[in-house]
């Protein structure tokens, strides 16, 4: 026999004896558990439907919210599942496709419906059902994806605002107010801040990978700049906003490239000035709301551009549960449970309700800076593309290759928008799509780079 | 004799040294792989054996995985009308695939090597039995239990503008924070992927590397000793060859898992230091193109599927390496 | 004389490496583990403590009761089992084979086993779902451990076929000689001192499974293991949940390996405790 396997023999039989034993506690686990594993949504509970979201994935929110489903909706049990956009995606996608659909209501974002219309059931009765709801007609409008027919009813809008520590204000230039700030006085401040600050930036943009930067360009920069968000990409005014740009982000923080949102580095500290979306600045000030100030976006020479934020309710096509799911719909939008999430969640009703006085500061801060936003002289409102489906992602990237190209790269700015719009007119042509707005709006009509 | 011995020597030497096997250590590799008259002779005789024993895995991968591979390999060249070569296009006139390619070489061609050098030195510092070599070989180990999801995290926390590196320089009045992943700081930034590739990962292959110098004798190595071989020519000429199997298999598996790996670098630098992988979420969950993204895909197994054949045939044992 | 302190300032020389070798293994760990367990408050203040002196359990409490963690943890455990089972069963006997016979087709062989490893989930996920809704197994553990097991088939059959080439044929056939059929030569004679390769192979096959979130995400939904219902979601969670969720990931993957070592350092078991 092998001579260096003697000496541990007599331990092996017994390692051996022990194997088996995990061997055979190992093949009884399964038949321990429930047939096919333990439920961890609380899909259990007797004719408990199904909801897959891509929203309120933080820990904390998805506790919140799951309470209020479990108070307000009186139809029966929901089992909320949160998940990546891309797994809502594969998920719809697969269940649809292989005809044996399991999630009776979707909930998402604007985008993550997008590219799936034709998964989704005609939800047109059930709008007019809900009429007395009040949704803004330029919200109601963006869920009628396929062919004017409505594929998701809103749920919850946001936006995006600039967080402000109270400690930069010392920098603000003279005769700059940081509630109506141009894009010229915020380029100044925050030059003059980075001076103060030992040539620390102190401005962030969220341009890591999960980050929403390009919505900065979308909905903010270039609408403020141009009054166009694709007709004008390459326009002389296009430029200058690029232009803008390139020397904003030389005074931002490089670290940028790493933050996907803002809230976090806003509470360590390393940035005290930053753009995201409200729920991704929330947290920021929630210790000290004190310490904040909350402002609309800055306004340039066309006016001040903002962007809306939609979420939806969806319900597939072919969903075993159909009329619970409606009933789950016309729960989450009554006026009482929109104010709920708001206080809870941040997230802004989509119907026509009162803000209360009672919200919790930080929300209260992100309510009124929102409101500003909306109604200042010469807003104009942006929306993420209308109607692109699948491609909404690759007319995003396009932004974000321009920021590249131009920000960290240092090409020249015509050129990379004149390379940029051809692709941007390829994605365009073959969409054949009418624009969206601040776009001028024509049925009928392809947009196109002009 | 049970007590953890001072350095190589002790137990088991001379039981050992008398009942060695036949084959001289002076030819070490075919001794210790599968010595080539043995494999010959039953070659022809088990060949069914062979086949039934390797069934089950082929029977079990084809039914659940050669219909998703073939869907999944399809997308790269099927379009809205019949088969086409536009995604191939697409993916090439990227301007990120390029940069993601270089990188994926680079990442594979620095990490592996020193990835290599670094288990086997660590195997061979356990092989000389130190104190504590028990806790040391736990500690050692313990990245293998860390998602890379989690690992990326651990590395950020330490490279971060913030983070722990910069707070420990800081502490020893060290300059004021250096941005390691910022976007025009490419060298910190590759070698802050690295040293996390190289923690995450290195584990995989000590692991099997100490599973594969459990079956080498200590005779041989011993044997050359008392010859007066120095240490560096016992391991040149006894241990490595030995270690052989174990070692191309190490590559294999190292490389092919090298390849897919993304979410370090993602989480260390977002896509300023882009990789193959991270290419194809980044088309399939963002830009929603599956094409595209299988595309990526098939370049991915492509090179995989390379770099395993060549490791199959230059690392192949030169003893069972004439048979096809 | 001189020899004995040339072997001494080698035994301190292999101390020394050791020592720097598990520093920095192990300062990375410490350090998850000190943010998991801080306030997050110390977690926004520069510079960052490398101390723990500012303990907190609370982003590690509110992360154990969040919904689904036990759940999923006994899911998770679930599959991690079934996968090693099944890439066990199926993973041994191909090694074997891989080691001992030269048949034709070796080589392609091995290079279908790493096919599932060489293309990213992501472009798999969706077709197997697919099959996986039409055969009824979607959402449920065996699914995922099906998934897992494929995974792990070509590690499995690739280090216990390392193995396995360095267990002498002479000692099997010794065994067959005194009256063992195959199987029980096998099973008496070369399994015993294959044992490590089967650790390491169980060991990564546990591990792999345990870590692993892709996949598991897309073809669960209400049955999810515990990565796929934390770690994917915690991405968007503040970096002290983050923290925590990733250290208490950590923690079930520790124990296995540590009750696994004995068996992966099985030959130098005697010595090393």
């Amino acid at each position: 026999m092998a001579p260096h396997a003697d000496p541990g023999s007599p331990d092996l039989r017994l390692d051996r004896r022990r194997l088996l034993g995990l061997g055979l506690a190992a093949g009884a686990a399964p038949f321990l558990a429930a047939c096919g594993g333990a439920s961890t949504t609380g899909s259990d509970t007797e004719g408990a439907i199904t909801f897959i979201s891509t929203q309120f994935t933080p820990v904390e929110e998805r506790q919140r919210f799951e309470q209020i489903l479990r108070d307000r909706v009186k139809s029966g049990a929901v089992a909320y599942n949160t998940v990546e956009p891309n797994v809502f995606s594969s998920t719809i996608t697969s269940q649809v496709a292989a005809g044996r659909v399991q999630v009776s209501l979707a909930g998402g974002l604007h985008g993550d419906f997008a590219p799936h219309a034709d998964k989704f059931e005609n939800l047109d009765d059930l709008a007019t059902k809900l009429a007395d709801r009040q949704f803004p007609p330029e919200i109601a409008n963006l869920g009628k994806l396929a062919g004017g027919a409505t594929t998701y009813l809103p749920w919850m809008q946001a936006s995006y605002v600039l967080a402000v520590n109270k400690r930069a204000l010392e920098w603000l230039p003279s005769g700059a107010d940081v509630q109506s700030l141009t894009y010229d006085q915020l380029l100044a401040w925050i030059t003059a801040a980075r001076r103060g600050n030992g040539n620390k930036p102190v401005f962030g943009l969220p341009c890591g990978p999960k980050g929403l930067y390009h919505r900065f360009f979308q909905g903010y920069l270039l609408p403020s700049f141009t009054g166009g968000q694709m007709t004008t990409f390459r326009g002389p005014e296009a430029a200058t906003a690029w232009q803008y740009m390139k020397e904003l982000w030389a005074q931002t923080a490089p670290a940028s490239t790493n933050f996907d949102n803002m809230q976090e580095p806003l509470q360590r500290g390393e940035v005290l000035i930053a753009w995201d979306h409200v729920a991704r600045l929330v947290n920021a000030p929630a210790d000290k709301p004190d310490d904040w100030v909350m402002a609309p976006a800055p306004r340039g020479p066309k006016g001040l551009g903002y962007m809306l934020v939609v979420a939806g309710l969806a319900i597939p096509r072919g969903a075993p549960e159909v009329d619970r799911a409606r009933a789950v719909i016309e729960a989450l939008t009554t006026p009482d449970v929109q104010l709920e999430v708001l206080r809870r969640n941040a997230f802004f009703p989509v119907v026509n309700a009162q803000l209360p006085a009672d919200l919790p500061p930080a929300v209260a801060l992100e309510a009124e800076a929102v409101r500003r936003q909306q109604s200042a002289e010469g807003a104009v409102l942006a929306l993420p593309p209308v109607g692109l489906g699948a491609k909404d992602g690759e007319v995003s990237q396009i932004f974000k290759n321009c920021f590249k190209e131009i920000c960290l790269d240092g090409r020249p700015v015509q050129q990379v928008l004149d390379r940029q719009a051809q692709q941007l007119n390829a994605i365009l042509d073959e969409a054949k799509v009418p624009c969206w707005r601040p776009d001028p709006v024509a049925a009928g009509q392809t947009c196109r780079v002009q | 004799m049970l007590a953890p011995g001072p350095g190589r020597g002790g137990a088991d030497v001379s039981g050992a040294v008398t009942t060695a096997p036949d084959p001289a250590p002076s030819e070490p590799s075919s001794s210790a792989a599968v010595p080539p008259r043995a494999t010959r002779r039953r070659r022809r005789s088990r060949v069914p054996t062979a086949a039934l024993l390797v069934a089950p895995s082929v029977v079990f991968l084809a039914a659940l995985f050669l219909w998703p591979i073939a869907v999944g390999v399809g997308q790269a060249f099927t379009g809205a009308d019949g088969p086409t070569l536009a995604h191939l296009r697409r993916m090439v006139d990227d301007p990120y695939f390029w940069t993601a390619t270089r990188n994926t070489a680079l990442l594979i061609v620095v990490l592996i090597p020193l990835q290599f050098a670094f288990a086997l030195t660590m195997a061979l510092l356990l092989r000389e039995r130190p104190r504590l070599s028990s806790f040391y070989f736990y500690v050692w180990c313990v990245p293998l239990a860390i998602s890379d999801l989690a690992a990326g995290l651990v590395w950020l926390s330490i490279f971060a503008d913030r983070g722990y590196l910069n707070s420990a320089l800081s502490r020893f009045g060290l300059g004021d924070g250096f941005a390691w992943l910022s976007y025009d700081n490419q060298t910190s930034m590759f070698v802050a992927v690295l040293l996390a590739e190289l923690w995450r990962a290195t584990s995989l292959v000590l692991v099997i590397v100490v599973a594969g110098l459990q079956n080498i004798p200590r005779d041989y190595d011993e044997a050359a000793a008392v010859f007066g071989a120095t240490y560096w020519q016992r391991l040149r000429h006894v241990i490595l060859p030995q270690l052989r199997p174990s070692l191309q298999v190490a590559l294999i598996l190292r490389t092919i898992l090298g390849l897919q790996t993304f979410a370090v670098a993602q989480a260390l630098t977002g896509r300023s230091f882009p990789l193959l992988v991270g290419e194809t979420y980044q088309w399939y969950v963002t830009l929603q193109n599956e094409h595209v993204s299988a595309a990526i895909a098939l370049v991915i197994l492509l090179m995989s599927l390379g770099t395993a054949v060549v490791y199959l045939r230059v690392l192949r044992d030169p003893a069972t390496g004439g048979i096809r | 004389m001189s020899r004995r302190s040339a072997a001494r300032r080698r035994t301190v020389g292999i101390h020394l490496a050791c020592v720097a070798v598990t520093l920095f293994m192990g300062v990375p760990i410490y350090l998850i583990a000190l943010a998991a367990l801080s306030s997050r408050e110390s977690l926004n203040r520069f510079p960052l403590s490398l101390l723990p002196v500012d303990l907190s359990t609370e982003t590690m409490r509110v992360f154990l009761d969040s919904t689904g963690v036990i759940g999923g943890f006994q899911n998770s455990v679930e599959v991690g089992l079934l996968s090693l089972i099944l890439s066990l069963a199926l993973g041994v006997p191909a090694g074997y084979a891989v080691a001992r016979y030269a048949f034709r087709g070796r080589e392609p062989y091995q290079l279908f086993l790493l096919l599932t490893r060489a293309l990213p989930i992501v472009v798999l996920s969706v077709p197997l779902a697919r099959v996986f809704l039409a055969s009824g197994l979607y959402d449920t553990t065996y699914a995922v451990a099906l998934l897992h097991t494929a995974l792990a088939l070509p590690t499995t059959v690739l280090i216990t076929s390392a193995i396995f080439v360095a267990v002498p044929v002479e000692h099997e056939e010794a065994a067959m000689i005194f009256g063992a059929s195959a199987p029980q030569a096998f099973a008496r004679v070369v399994l015993p001192q294959a044992l490590p390769g089967i650790a390491a192979a169980a060991i990564f096959t546990f591990v792999t499974s345990w870590n692993e979130v892709l996949g598991a995400a897309v073809l669960t939904l209400n049955r999810r293991t515990l990565p796929a219902q934390v770690l994917s979601t915690l991405a968007d969670s503040p970096l002290a949940f983050r923290f925590a969720g990733g250290f208490a990931l950590v923690v079930p993957a520790l124990v296995f390996i540590a009750f696994m070592r004995r068996y992966l350092l099985n030959m130098w078991g005697t010595t090393i405790r």
